[in-house]
């Protein structure tokens, strides 16, 4: 198990506020390997940026409180350290690239003093060889005629310009990990798709880890070698993007799949799973899943699910599909 | 660059004819005449008015009027009424009164309100936000005035500090180190004075302005790189966070002339404030229209210069 790079361990957090707590991690664990591109699904406000976030330690504590769990980068507690020591794995080991490149860049500094700070702050390097890396470092991420474009401020660069600044100032300091936070949903389809291609290629040539956060199915399909799926602060299933595909066994992932457009026969409705996401100060200490379940018996309101285990690392936390053997593929 | 300077400089120009216009009308259609100030006045003859209203061209129209006025005006010609003394100079006198007041004002609530903002805004919730937030608003609540008359009170009984006028009257003869340290004591409470009010309220806005921009998400790009806490707050916050006051910054200008005419009033100090107060009261038309033309001048110079400043701190700007 030498080759696990990071791995959360039922890790909690919550937002403690004056009159009610809100639940956003209930116990998530997943793994990370090295060279290994692991997805994080699922739908809005299911925890899955405060699960990257809470890596980095980057939300601000209070509200914010950890209650419990194993953050371990490679064999080390991340939790345990102190924020000196955390400055030094932020940019350094684990990057971050985030979901608004609109909104991400300091406006007020220009391309050049964003990278460059992001490799000053880690490594003691003479002022040429910054800006020579800097150049190559957009240089790999596609961005032509990087002399130039090191003197613009964030505002005179498109949207997908911007995300790969980002990229390339999360790639300053050749990172071990990379957590992606929906780095594409704020760009147009087009973009989308070479950004998405810039981050297999730059994974390939770099040897990284990708912790890649989305909602949108057809990207990780893509991109994906494990795929863990969450629901209200909770893993709900976990395998090989295979088997999360042609056979998923909890409700929640067959109703995401049913909901892609792609599925859908033409002229007939459009599938969505009823009800909404519950809120995580009110969370039942049941299956979170079960009052928009369609397969749901009376235990499910009562017990909280267990992993069911189907093999190859395919992991569930639906006990009635389990039991029942049928799981349903559309 | 240049054009925008030419284009606001002539905009600017109209803006002042207009305001020239506008502030002759209101002058002259308020209540009272300088001819009339006190009607039982045995020297005020109707012989005496009808000579006085000549010699000010006040039976002349009112165009007339204004165009004799800006005339003398741009010329350097304009006398008070009250006493026949070029304005110009009586203004420059009190102007040179009130600076000192004005400056030491300005400097003590711009250096102080940011260190205290800018703290309320990092540990916010805590102990000392609660309480600076307590004393802002204390301050901005209680009316400039009566905080003077009870600050004057406390002071004057316990530490002797002088609290009339610029100057200890008859120190002519004593030394210069003792003259100096005289205006310096008779400044520090007028001037803390005028900047309470000041402090409480910038430092209040410095501080949403930091919280505003610390949840911002190119702060959390910085934590998430590895930068250092105090350089995410001191550069990447505070260098956004400063953009809006570039725009007061320039706007504190026009408080050069108009001063405070309360504070003056409390302490005695022959400063502009009081000279336009006591203008108003005489109905003493050129210096009244003196004073509101140079601040006009003031205030849209003041957002010119704040313009071009705006323009050199932030790169999105281009005019």
């Amino acid at each position: 198990m030498d080759n696990i790079l990071l791995s959360v361990q039922d890790l909690k957090f919550y937002f403690i506020g004056n009159e009610r707590v809100a639940r956003a991690l209930d116990g998530v664990s997943y793994e990370v390997s090295k060279g290994e591109t692991v997805c994080l699904v699922g739908e809005s406000g299911c925890g899955k940026t405060v699960s990257a976030l809470t890596i980095l330690r980057i939300i601000p504590q209070p509200p914010g409180k950890i209650m419990g769990g194993k953050v371990l980068f490679n064999g080390q507690n991340l939790l345990d350290l102190s924020e000196e020591e955390m400055q030094k794995i932020r940019g350094n080991h684990i990057a971050m690239v985030f979901q608004e490149p609109m909104t991400s860049l300091n406006p007020v500094f220009t391309v050049e003093d964003q990278i460059q700070e992001a490799i000053m702050v880690h490594e003691m390097v003479d002022e040429k060889s910054v800006r020579e890396r800097c150049i190559q470092l957009l240089k790999d991420v596609g961005i032509p005629s990087p002399e130039e474009r090191l003197k613009d401020y964030p505002h005179q660069l498109s949207g997908g310009q911007r995300q790969r600044v980002m990229i390339a100032m999360a790639l300053a300091c050749d990172p071990d990990l990379v957590i992606a936070d929906e780095p594409t949903t704020a760009l147009d389809v087009t973009i989308q798709a070479q950004i998405l291609n810039l981050f297999q290629e730059l994974k390939q040539k770099r040897q990284m880890s990708l912790l890649y956060i989305t909602h949108d199915l057809g990207v990780v399909a893509n991109i994906a070698d494990r795929i863990y799926v969450m629901y209200a602060g909770i893993i709900v299933e976990q395998g090989d993007t295979s088997n999360i595909f042609h056979n998923p066994c909890h409700p929640y992932t067959q109703g995401l799949l049913k909901s892609l457009p792609g599925r859908a026969k033409r002229g007939s409705k459009l599938h969505s799973i009823p009800g909404t996401v519950p809120d995580p100060a009110h969370k039942p200490g049941s299956c979170p899943f079960h009052p928009r379940c369609d397969f749901a018996i009376q235990a499910c309101g009562t017990e909280f699910p267990r992993v069911c285990d189907y093999g190859e690392g395919h992991l569930s936390r639906c006990p009635v599909l389990y039991e029942n053997k049928v799981p349903k593929v559309n | 660059m240049l054009s925008f300077i030419g284009r606001s400089i002539i905009q600017k120009i109209i803006t002042l004819f207009f305001v020239s216009v506008v502030s002759f009308l209101i002058i002259h259609l308020a209540p009272g005449k300088p001819s009339q100030v006190d009607p039982l006045n045995p020297k005020f003859t109707p012989e005496m008015v009808e000579r006085f209203r000549k010699e000010f061209h006040l039976d002349k129209p009112l165009y007339i009027q204004y165009i004799y006025f800006y005339r003398d005006l741009l010329t350097g010609k304009t006398v008070s009424w009250k006493d026949n003394q070029s304005v110009l100079k009586k203004i420059w006198e009190r102007f040179l009164n009130s600076l000192p007041l004005f400056i030491v004002g300005t400097i003590l609530t711009w250096t102080l309100s940011f260190p205290i903002g800018i703290r309320s805004a990092i540990f916010r919730g805590g102990l000392y936000d609660r309480s600076s937030t307590f004393f802002s608003y204390l301050l901005i609540s209680i009316p400039g005035f009566f905080f003077a008359y009870i600050l004057i009170i406390f002071v004057v009984t316990r530490f002797h500090v002088p609290v009339i006028g610029m100057e200890t009257f008859g120190l002519g003869a004593s030394s210069w180190t003792h003259m100096v340290m005289d205006r310096i004591w008779h400044l520090l409470l007028p001037s803390v004075l005028g900047a309470t009010g000041g402090i409480a309220i910038l430092s209040r806005y410095v501080r949403s302005q930091m919280l505003e921009v610390e949840s911002q998400d190119y702060v959390r790009t910085a934590r998430a790189k590895g930068v250092p806490e105090e350089q995410v707050l001191y550069k990447h916050a505070l260098r956004n966070a400063l953009l809006p006051f570039v725009t007061m910054f320039g706007l504190i200008l026009p408080g050069l002339i108009g001063g405070s005419v309360i504070i003056e009033s409390i302490f005695s100090w022959p400063g502009m404030g009081r000279m336009a107060y006591e203008a108003i009261l005489a109905r003493d038309y050129p210096i009244i229209l003196t004073v509101n033309f140079i601040s006009a001048v003031l205030v849209l110079a003041g957002t010119f210069v704040s313009d071009v400043l705006y323009m050199v701190v932030d790169p999105r700007i281009r005019l």
